[in-house]
């Protein structure tokens, strides 16, 4: 108990989690705010120091690790903590976001502030752990403590059709994560290990790979689950519904981290598990993916509100993501990695920027607005950078993800690597016109007097502050990718070299 | 058959009541409170719940500190009558656990009608020492008169309420349909009997069919027998009345709706938990040399019922009924893990774990449904939920932890309760079947979001209204209770500790 308690990791995890609890006592409001900035600040903190202090040597291996018992050995379950190469850059991603996200919150005017922070730090606790999890179980757990808060946010504090929305969320990614629990079950049953710790299971199955059929079907169950939580095409639907009725906080930390979670699931878990069922669905993978960027693409392009568009390119962004996982080589995965984690601060600001604007134009209709470049210089800056990252310019850290996708990808098939670049001007063709529509051209009648009513201000240091750690950090990787991508190789290099050995 | 009395008023000399002590604490708690409500005076009959809560309380508190009594793994007692386990432990603590939760609730609903109180809890208490009973019956006299003992007891206090039309009805169903189940058990229960005939021992002395270790001697040594075939058919399907299993579970809603609401949650928990008690040695310990005829059957039941619970509880708008159905499902869930009991060993600890879990979720959801129910009990719509969280955080907060949980909701109690028994079908292979108790858990989701939806999602999009507070305070005792359970959910989600190693050990 007490290695736990000097863990940064379990700390990372349990402090937002310790403050949640504290505000949930009936802390008054005053010190909720208080210990709130505590409660994100401290996982930003640690996840930082420990990619500073990440040892180089450890390779394919785990650092920091940490275990500990809740009392279920009997079922294969204990608590194992522990960074590796590719968990890494997203766990400092999630304490990064987590922190915008609760900065964001805590200078925002929602009612009910301190059961919004609450919310918000209980799912801050869950994103420091799905990637801090060496043990699969609760690699699951973690993603569900952090799913549950995000339909009560959506419920209680969200936009336009929340009810709907709420609903349809909860019954998509209850399935979708009930799919993927019969997979991981299905893995830990048949690897005969005993354990859902996932170094063990890892040794177990390179040692003896399970049955072909076997295989197939977990992997089938996996991908199925996994597909509909990252809103893999045609199951995407809830996605764009979802973040267009979430409040703003909650669509930064689901739409950039934990979405991240059923792509990380393929990576770290089935994948290296079942190496060869993967490989036979790569074709299947890669289809559905493109589903994702081209048809999700076009919707993009037809959609007329604002906050529609962000979720809809956000789902279509994850279609890149699957396309690199269908190649099965270092440079793909390693690009998708990039990709999530580039991604991760992109679609957060983004969402964090949309509410910024419709703060002030009341609308987010895209025909009603316009010219708001003028009044609001700054937020135009960002909103631009936004776009330009997302559509995966040089420069910021979405480019490398994507350069690392197209170059695996056009081994695999240079036909699908055309298609892929395709989708690269469906973005900016969407984003784009997202910018004019938005910061230039004339402004309607309608917004001239209700921003004549209401002058808008730009953009206030509280939002300043969150957008600026975001961009910071796709500017730092974009500029310096060796500060993520040394690890990572490290970490990826090995992984197939022990899928090549089991072949 | 020549009856020799010596031999048995030796074997009475032998009978060990130590063994028995906490239900015989029951049954003398149970007089004292009718003999305490002749005796105090009428200013100080107030007091009389407390007593009873208290004193429950205490015997729990003992049956807990001799958790590990010497009788457990040393054979029948009582002449073959009951043999003490780990699990039956277990239950005892579950059935006492649930009668004071029952108690805490009949505390606040009971005032409310213009009922004599003092009945209730007496006869609460019997029911309780007799479903202990029931939990450690080794002989199918045992086992008969003990669930007897609880049905009467149910009969009535279903009908508590009695100047509800609702709850006559309900009572009169519940009577009708438990004099019926009781019929087949007892019909298979003779076939069985007639089956097995009188089988002399090494010593001369004669085994009957009653007895479990006889007849599953028998059934392991003759098997295809048509006439214990038919008694085994029987027997399930008087059992499958008690947990509400498909297709017998048509009297569940009505009465769950008709009952006074503490009893609701009483028959909810404790009796379909009683039925565990019964089918989970008969049918792991006694039957599984005929496992060909039972699993086939129980796992039919157990798909039948999670789908039929589920997407019976998806057009309830009533609480209560709606609450009724989706324990349907959870009793075929359970069935579940009884059915993955007959290759895997550890999927009864899984029933145990899983059957905890449902304890505390139900009890907070119920205690929140008490609290807020008005005179009438039997009909409480979801509609009675609306803007519940800002009225009422700490009760909307409780229902949500409560319905979270049965659910199967991370981090939970009801998640881990799902996971050990799916992870131990799994195991014993029913793929099948998980995949209906999949679509299950998907399906329920709909009806368990759409009730925390009513009462802790805004219904008035203007937050300056003030707050109406239609409601009066929470109960205080009851307040205590529902924190306690809903912690206690919370806790088990995370860590499971030492309950989890012993439950799961068992």
């Amino acid at each position: 108990m007490s290695e736990l308690l000097v863990n940064p990791l379990f700390l990372a995890s349990a402090v937002p989690f310790a403050v949640a609890v504290a505000i949930l006592c009936g802390l008054p409001k005053r010190w909720s705010v208080r210990l709130a900035y505590l409660g994100f600040g401290v996982p930003a903190m640690l996840a930082l120091w420990c990619w500073a202090n990440f040892p180089a040597e450890a390779g394919a291996g785990y650092a920091f690790t940490v275990r500990g018992s809740t009392g279920l050995e009997g079922f294969g379950i204990s608590l194992a903590l522990g960074l590796n190469g590719i968990s890494l850059p997203l766990f400092v991603m999630a304490g990064l976001v987590g922190l915008a996200a609760g900065l964001y919150a805590i200078r925002s005017t929602a009612e009910r502030l301190k059961l919004y922070l609450m919310l918000l730090l209980f799912m801050q606790a869950g994103l420091m752990g799905v990637f801090a999890s060496m043990d699969v179980f609760f690699l699951y757990f973690f993603h569900e403590l952090a799913l549950i808060p995000t339909f009560l946010m959506v419920g209680i504090w969200g936009g336009r059709d929340r009810n709907y929305a709420a609903m349809k969320m909860t019954v998509y990614l209850t399935a979708g994560a009930m799919l993927s629990l019969l997979g991981l079950i299905a893995i830990y049953v048949k690897s005969g290990s005993n354990t859902f710790d996932l170094p063990t299971l890892r040794a177990a199955l390179a040692a003896q790979p399970l049955a072909a059929t076997t295989q197939k079907y977990a992997f089938a169950l996996l991908l199925a689950g996994l597909g509909i939580l990252v809103s893999l095409w045609p199951l995407h639907t809830w996605a764009p519904l979802g973040y267009g009725a979430a409040p703003s906080s909650a669509a930064m930390l689901h739409a950039g981290v934990l979405k991240k979670f059923g792509l990380y699931t393929l990576i770290q878990v089935a994948i290296p598990l079942l190496p060869e069922a993967a490989r036979a669905h790569g074709q299947v993978i890669a289809w559905l993916a493109l589903g994702n960027v081209l048809v999700v693409g076009l919707v993009t392009v037809a959609q007329r509100d604002l906050k529609q568009l962000v979720g809809y390119s956000s789902v279509m962004h994850m279609g890149y993501a699957f396309l690199g996982l269908a190649c099965f080589t270092a440079a793909g995965t390693g690009g998708v990695v990039m990709l999530m984690v580039a991604h991760g601060y992109s679609a957060a600001l983004l969402f964090l920027l949309t509410t910024s604007i419709h703060q002030r134009t009341q609308t987010l209709d895209l025909a009603e607005m316009g010219g708001l470049a003028q009044r609001t210089p700054v937020l135009a800056a960002f909103f631009v950078a936004a776009t330009l990252a997302g559509i995966g310019l040089p420069g910021f850290a979405n480019f490398w993800g994507e350069l690392g996708i197209f170059v695996a990808l056009w081994k695999f098939s240079p036909w699908f690597c055309a298609a892929a670049v395709a989708g690269v001007v469906i973005s900016a063709i969407y984003g784009l016109r997202a910018v004019a529509r938005v910061f230039f051209g004339p402004t309607t009648p309608a917004l001239n007097n209700a921003m004549a009513a209401n002058p808008p201000a730009d953009l206030g240091w509280g939002e300043r502050l969150p957008a600026l750690i975001l961009l910071v950090m796709l500017l730092l990787i974009g500029f310096w990718p060796k500060s993520i991508s040394d690890t990572l190789n490290a970490a990826l290099t090995a992984a197939p070299a022990r899928v090549a050995a089991t072949r | 058959m020549p009856t020799d009395l010596l031999p048995l008023v030796e074997q009475a000399g032998r009978n060990q009541w130590l063994a028995i002590a906490p239900e015989l604490m029951l049954g003398l708690i149970a007089l004292l409170l009718l003999v305490l409500e002749l005796v105090l005076p009428k200013a100080q009959r107030g007091l009389i719940p407390g007593i009873a809560i208290v004193s429950q309380i205490a015997v729990l508190v003992a049956l807990i500190i001799n958790l590990s009594t010497p009788y457990i793994g040393a054979g029948p007692t009582f002449n073959g009558l009951l043999q003490h386990t780990g699990g039956g432990q277990f239950l005892r603590i579950f059935f006492l656990l649930a009668s004071i939760l029952t108690c805490v609730l009949g505390t606040v609903s009971l005032p409310r009608q213009r009922m004599p109180h003092i009945e209730f809890y007496h006869i609460l208490l019997v029911v309780t020492a007799a479903m202990m009973l029931l939990a450690q019956a080794n002989h199918f006299v045992m086992l008969f008169v003990a669930l007897e003992t609880v049905t009467v007891g149910l009969y009535i206090l279903v009908s508590y309420y009695r100047d509800n039309p609702l709850t006559l009805e309900a009572g009169l169903k519940y009577l009708i349909m438990g004099a019926l189940s009781s019929g087949i058990l007892l019909f298979g229960i003779t076939l069985l009997y007639g089956a097995v005939g009188a089988v002399p021992d090494a010593d001369g002395r004669l085994h009957t069919g009653f007895e479990y270790q006889t007849l599953a001697r028998f059934l392991a040594t003759h098997p295809g027998n048509f006439l214990a075939s038919a008694g085994i058919v029987l027997v399930l399907a008087g059992v499958a009345f008690k947990i509400g299993a498909f297709p017998f579970q048509i009297w569940v809603a009505d009465v769950y709706q008709g009952a006074p609401t503490p009893v609701t949650a009483f028959l909810a928990v404790a009796s379909k938990a009683a039925g565990f008690a019964v089918l989970l040695p008969l049918a792991l310990e006694v039957f599984p040399s005929y496992a060909s005829l039972v699993i086939p059957i129980l796992s039919a039941m157990a798909a039948a019922t999670i789908l039929f619970g589920n997407i019976a509880a998806l057009t309830q708008f009533n609480v209560k009924r709606l609450i009724g159905l989706s324990g349907v499902a959870h009793a075929g869930y359970l069935l579940l893990g009884v059915i993955a009991g007959f290759s895997q060993p550890q999927a009864v600890g899984a029933v145990y774990f899983y059957l905890f879990a449902y304890l505390l979720a139900s009890f907070a959801v119920f205690g929140v449904m008490t609290q807020l129910g008005g005179s009438d009990d039997a009909t409480q719509d979801m509609d009675h939920y609306g803007d519940l969280a800002r009225e009422r955080p700490f009760l909307a907060a409780v229902l949500a932890i409560g319905l979270g949980s049965l659910a199967g909701i991370p981090p939970l109690a009801g998640f881990m309760g799902k996971l050990v028994i799916f992870t131990a079908a799994f195991k014993a292979g029913h793929y099948g079947l998980l995949l209906v108790a999949i679509t299950g858990v998907v399906l329920s989701i709909y009806y368990y979001f759409g009730w925390i939806k009513a009462a802790c999602f805004p219904t008035n999009p203007d937050p300056a209204t003030p707050v109406a507070n239609t409601r009066g305070p929470v109960h205080r005792g009851l307040g205590l209770a529902l924190g306690l359970l809903a912690i206690a959910s919370v806790l088990l989600g995370f860590y499971q500790g030492a309950l989890g190693r012993w439950l799961l050990g068992l």
